[in-house]
């Protein structure tokens, strides 16, 4: 199985349609990679069906860019 | 004309006169329907009665956790949801100065409350598969008021504004959400009119006449389509020309 990050990396790519090299660990999901707010919420939930965990709406709001999630995903598993 | 086929509608209120036609309709144009209501018993008539691609999910919709479960039973039993028709409604009629604030709470849950958390539990799907349909029926009264019926028309004017701001949010996500308001329509709680009131009533309508279940049923399935896909945030009045909104 890969590396979360690899797999973060690979959900936001596919949804947002931006390169991989763009997903950096500061990238913001709706400053730089072009995310509207329905996008956000979207990733949110490709990453509770990814990683099988649950993801409360208070703490999807704290996931503003890529190195957000991974760290949120990697604690939450 | 419109086709449904493969698609998974959960309507509402279906044991109702309204609901059951709305039901009948959709599946008559080939979708698998789920007929949600608190009464079991005509739910399952009307789905014997249509046969195949028929399942009875009943659920008491002021009871908020059965409402949260709804949707998610319903794509248990349909293996999607695709379209939802949120139909049910009640009424605890009284003029305003003698509402106790139990009628005001009680009809604003069912018609309204109940109505957002169902939407709130199918836009996740609907998301994800790029394609969806919410039709909510109001009332003509959401519009024009009524009076005996401020906690109904609030709740239905509330249904309104409710649809147009969800169909702002997921537009671009090709789910839509509509309404349908019924004027005066032949059900149960129109029998219940004397003559007198019927004339009355009768009086005001251009046509002549109330309307079916069935007219109503047409402008669901006409928005519920593929066809209807560029029309979202919109109120469909069928009334007879009652109020020409």
């Amino acid at each position: 199985m890969s590396d979360v990050a690899d797999r973060v990396r690979k959900i936001v790519v596919e949804h947002l349609g931006v390169e991989e090299d763009k997903v950096v660990e500061n990238a913001s999901f709706i400053d730089d990679l072009g995310a509207d707010s329905l996008d956000t919420v979207e990733l949110v939930m490709a990453f509770e069906e990814e990683f099988g965990i649950e993801i409360p709406d208070d703490a999807a709001e704290t996931i503003q860019t890529f190195g957000d999630a991974v760290r949120f995903i990697k604690e939450a598993q | 004309m419109f086709d449904l086929t493969g698609k998974c509608a959960l309507v509402t209120g279906a044991s109702g006169g309204i609901g059951g036609a709305i039901a009948t309709a959709l599946h008559g144009a080939g979708a698998t329907v789920g007929l949600s209501g608190t009464r079991t018993a005509p739910l399952e008539e009307l789905a014997a009665r249509l046969g195949e691609r028929a399942h009875v999910l009943p659920c008491n919709l002021s009871d908020a956790e059965a409402v949260n479960a709804l949707p998610k039973q319903a794509i248990e039993a349909m293996g999607g949801l695709d379209i939802l028709v949120n139909n049910a409604g009640i009424t605890r009629d009284n003029l305003f100065m003698r509402m106790s604030e139990e009628d005001w709470a009680q009809v604003l849950e069912v018609n309204l409350t109940s109505t957002m958390r169902l939407c709130k539990g199918v836009v996740r799907p609907m998301m994800k598969t790029r394609w969806g349909r919410i039709v909510n029926i109001t009332s003509i009264v959401g519009s024009t008021g009524n009076p005996g019926q401020a906690n109904y028309a609030a709740a239905k004017a509330g249904m309104v504004g409710m649809s147009k701001s969800i169909a702002y949010e997921v537009a671009s996500r090709g789910i839509t959400v509509n309404c349908v308001a019924p004027g005066f329509i032949e059900t149960a709680m129109t029998d219940k009119l004397n003559e007198d009131q019927k004339s009355g009533i009768l009086g005001q309508i251009p046509a002549g006449r109330m309307g079916t279940p069935e007219e109503i049923a047409s402008a669901v399935l006409y928005l519920s389509s593929p066809e209807a896909g560029y029309v979202t945030g919109a109120t469909l009045h069928v009334n007879g020309g009652m109020a020409m909104l």
